[in-house]
């Protein structure tokens, strides 16, 4: 519509115009965008680095070389992503429905648990063949997250207890849960931590294979990942191609119009709860097994869960998207020990997600630069 | 394509506006649109749902900026970026849903986002500066009153009341009459005539063509966003020249209804009770039946239990005593899911709440329904191929005009979603479907359409509760009209096959207003007036 149908007096400037946007942009739009604004983090970043007194391009280096240099840090990078991959699913089934489960960490913390009562109770005798331990230590994990899910789910169906209230406090219970076996019942000889597993309980590493393939000496990305992989896909084709799935989406887009097609909304609510928890809990065992090889409360309870609200967020809730935004955050987290001074790192990740955030608005809104005398 | 005005007397023009363009997704909603308004003049702003009369309107109300075109006010240009430019150049505009503070008096609503009082409310000296502005142009309303005590019709008083006492010379009115009861539209145009008297000049938009040949001194007709009239006389004109104009083709105001043939019993509704959101008792002991083949309307004035009847009759609402049964189930107070797999297809009054999601697709929207069984569901798993098939298919059965059936359904117009739902609902071949309002706020194109799909649905037999506020719609669609009054059945009238005559309409009126047919049998039609 360039056609212009009034001549004005000219004058000279340019103006800047906000309009919402009404039409579904393009497919890759979102992905530019998102792009676009790791970009002005990182420039902002590198900024805040030349103050501090360093050169931002080395640093930057550094980061990438700390995070993905190697075949070693990158096996660190996603051994760290692992752990959030599975709690930002369990966050995304949940927010899908709008239903705002923040209790992913204790929910985590109860499926390290439920794995480590296998072994630790314990349930099975240490000599039990390595896929049997590991396939019960997974149900555990599972069933003890979604349980953990279940008791704020009910209460929300049946007695419409708010939930963010409810998953939160659940959190601190998980926590004391925990502290309480560690310190008395499974104390490693008064240690605040369980006995190691028997390497019958570990989720395989790729270093295992190293007599075999040289090239994955040392490293110690477990079987984890390919749990998260896994959980990731099948959520995708459970939210996007199940009828479940569009049940869940229905309720959460309008849970009127879910009543008027017939949907028992109260018992969606807890089996939607008991999902994300099962997905957390998985991610609990993830850890427990595949990491720290013992139950123990500082490396369980490192906040996995709140960072997976984030990521869940970032990656619209798209399953697959977590993947992706997963290692990011890993390669951040692992970066952050390798940086000094070690608060850059950590504004660099504020900066990022600050910027990601706001880059939202580009999707919502359009701006137009028009030269103030143009009537287009 | 334009018919220009004749040379009536020439008054100057209060706003001008040319070429106007505003583009929405796949939509323009207007194009190259020129309006011109006159001091002192009613001017009606007529066009069907989408034709883009809230857009022009909004356009020069400073909510929307346009593309292309240029706007003068008293023949200077001006630049719009919000309403507050707009009400500085003395225009100022009534939505259609209030924006009032309902906690609020009136005067605190007038004053509200306005630089003075500055600091302290001074309220009773504001009250009187008010109640002047109210008084000149014969708004009456308390200032003192708060906004939720009041009807809709002083609020909107209120509004109007709002836009004087800034000045605004040019008042643009959309859809004013919609929300209003007969007596208070009467009440609104002496309004109007008041404020022309005084020179203030209004725009009236409005789909309704007896209310603009009433109002309006002059007409401009927007089609498809392209102005096919502007300013004509409203005198000259007829009503179905107007149509015309409006729709591209003669509207046929009268359908042909094939004579009914009622088989067996579909519906039926036995003394129910049933409560309301408040608790309060919305039904109160309602009994009605609906037979295979026949529409049965219910008319009534909004409010009066209408909602709460349809759903307790789909399971969205529980009863309290008394049951509905379908085809001799039993369907009340058992879930929603038992109606739909019954047969039981449900038109909700509110399309944009109750009867869509609207982030999801136009394919989400349409499977609501059929998602649980094949060829949509495999074994628990959503086809997505025999979804999208079935979307496009009923897209292009129902005319439902989108980009894609991936657009998220909030982007569709009232007149297309409302296609949208029907499609789903009708598509389910249902033997029994309750239509609560489903040609509320669309056009006379798509009123149409509504009805002739209703009738289809009469002819192809399954049995239709329509339940309406136009009682119009209702007299010329049923076989029979039952009269709901709080929550009661008033009394039943047949109006299959004959003309509806002056004594059935005032039959129904002292129903609707809670006089029982045996007692109007009792005294006499006529005997109350």
């Amino acid at each position: 519509m360039a056609e212009s149908t009034s001549v004005q007096k000219k004058r000279a400037g340019f103006k800047i115009r906000v309009e919402p946007r009404l039409e579904e942009p393009a497919a890759w739009y979102p992905l530019a965008v998102s792009l676009g604004a790791i970009v002005v983090a990182l420039i902002l970043g590198g900024i805040l680095i030349s103050f501090a007194g360093g050169d931002p391009l080395k640093s930057y280096q550094h980061i990438a070389k700390a995070s993905f240099g190697d075949t070693g840090v990158l096996s660190d990078t996603i051994v760290k992503a692992t752990p959030i991959l599975l709690a930002a699913l369990a966050c995304s089934v949940a927010f899908r429905m709008k239903l705002w489960n923040i209790g992913a960490e204790g929910q985590f913390i109860m499926g390290a648990f439920g794995a480590s009562a296998v072994v630790l109770a314990p349930l099975l005798a240490e000599d039990t063949p390595r896929w049997l331990f590991l396939t019960v230590m997974v149900l555990a994990a599972m069933a003890a997250g979604a349980i953990w899910g279940f008791i704020p789910g009910y209460l929300k169906a049946k007695f419409n207890v708010n939930e963010i209230i409810s998953t939160l406090m659940m959190n601190y219970i998980a926590i004391a849960w925990i502290n309480f076996w560690i310190f008395g019942v499974w104390s490693e000889g008064g240690f605040q931590m369980s006995p190691k597993f028997p390497n019958n309980a570990w989720l395989p590493r790729l270093l295992e294979y190293a007599k075999e393939y040289p090239a994955l000496r040392g490293l110690t990305t477990h079987a984890g990942l390919l749990l998260g992989i896994v959980a990731a896909i099948i959520l995708w084709i459970i939210v996007y191609r199940s009828r479940w799935g569009y049940e869940i989406r229905l309720i959460g887009d309008n849970p009127q119009a879910a009543k008027y097609a017939g949907i028992n909304i109260t018992s969606n609510v807890i089996y939607v709860m008991m999902l994300s928890g099962a997905l957390a809990g998985l991610g609990g065992m993830s850890e427990v097994s595949g990491v720290v090889h013992r139950l123990q409360t500082a490396p369980i309870a490192a906040g996995y869960g709140f960072t997976g609200i984030i990521v869940a967020w970032l990656a619209k809730l798209n399953p697959l998207v977590i993947i992706v935004v997963s290692v990011l955050f890993g390669a951040l987290i692992l970066a952050g020990r390798e940086i000094q001074p070690s608060g850059v790192p950590k504004m660099i990740q504020g900066i990022i997600l600050v910027s990601l955030i706001a880059s939202d608005f580009l999707l919502r809104y359009r701006i137009r630069i028009v030269r103030a005398d143009a009537e287009e | 394509m334009t018919q220009t005005t004749p040379s009536t007397p020439e008054a100057p023009l209060a706003v001008e506006m040319r070429g106007i363009v505003k583009r929405f997704p796949g939509v323009l909603a207007n194009d190259h649109v020129d309006f011109e308004l006159r001091a002192g003049e009613i001017h009606a702003l007529l066009g069907e749902n989408g034709a883009g009369k809230s857009t022009l309107m909004n356009v020069l109300a400073g909510l929307y900026r346009q593309e292309a075109g240029i706007i003068k006010v008293k023949g200077n240009p001006v630049e719009f970026y919000s309403p507050r430019d707009a009400i500085k150049s003395g225009i100022g505009m009534v939505h259609q849903h209030f924006m009032l503070v309902p906690s609020q008096t009136v005067t605190e609503n007038v004053l509200l986002g306005l630089d003075d009082p500055r600091f302290f409310m001074r309220l009773p000296e504001y009250d009187a500066k008010v109640a002047a502005v109210g008084e000149r142009f014969g708004l009456k309303v308390d200032p003192r009153a708060k906004i939720w005590q009041l009807s809709v019709g002083e609020q909107q008083r209120v509004e109007l009341l709002k836009m004087l006492y800034r000045g605004a010379n040019v008042l643009i009115m959309d859809e004013p009459t919609a929300v209003l009861a007969p007596q208070e539209i009467d009440g609104l145009f002496d309004i109007l005539r008041s404020m022309i008297s005084q020179g203030k000049s209004v725009i009236f938009i409005s789909h309704k063509l007896h209310e603009v040949t009433a109002i309006a001194d002059r007409v401009s007709v927007l089609r498809r966003g392209v102005a096919t009239a502007s300013g004509v006389p409203s005198k000259g004109a007829t009503r179905q020249e107007l149509a015309r104009l409006m729709v591209g083709r003669d509207v046929i105001f009268a359908l042909d209804k094939k004579p009914g043939n009622p088989g067996n019993l579909v519906l039926d509704v036995q003394d129910v009770y049933a409560e309301n959101d408040k608790g309060l008792p919305a039904l109160r002991g309602l009994s009605l039946n609906v037979r295979a083949g026949e529409i049965v309307g219910v008319a009534g004035v909004a409010g009066n239990g209408q909602s709460e009847l349809s759903q307790v009759i789909t399971g969205l609402r529980k009863c309290k005593q008394g049951e509905v049964k379908l085809a001799g189930d039993l369907v009340s107070n058992r879930n929603t899911l038992f109606g739909i797999q019954h047969g039981m297809a449900y038109v909700p009054e509110d399309r944009n709440h109750v009867g869509s999601a609207p982030n999801l697709s136009v394919t989400d929207n349409v499977i609501m329904k059929k998602y649980r069984q094949p060829p949509i569901s495999r074994a628990g798993f959503l086809d997505m191929g025999a979804a999208t098939k079935l979307a496009k298919e009923l897209k292009d059965a129902y005319d439902i005009i989108v980009p894609s059936v991936t657009t998220p359904v909030r982007l569709l117009s009232g007149g297309n979603l409302q296609r949208v739902i029907l499609a789903r609902e009708i598509s389910g071949l249902p033997s029994f479907m309750v239509a609560v309002q489903p040609t509320r706020g669309l056009d006379v194109g798509a009123i149409e359409g509504v009805h002739r799909l209703l009738l289809a649905q009469r002819e192809a037999g399954a049995a239709v509760l329509l339940i309406s506020e136009e009682l119009e719609e209702l007299l010329s669609l049923s076989d029979r009209v039952y009269v709901i009054y709080e929550g009661k059945i008033m009394g039943e009238v047949k109006v299959g096959g004959v003309e509806p005559d002056e004594s059935l309409i005032e039959m129904i009126g002292l129903m609707m207003t809670g006089t029982p047919l045996d007692q109007i049998h009792k005294e006499g039609v006529g005997a109350n007036g």
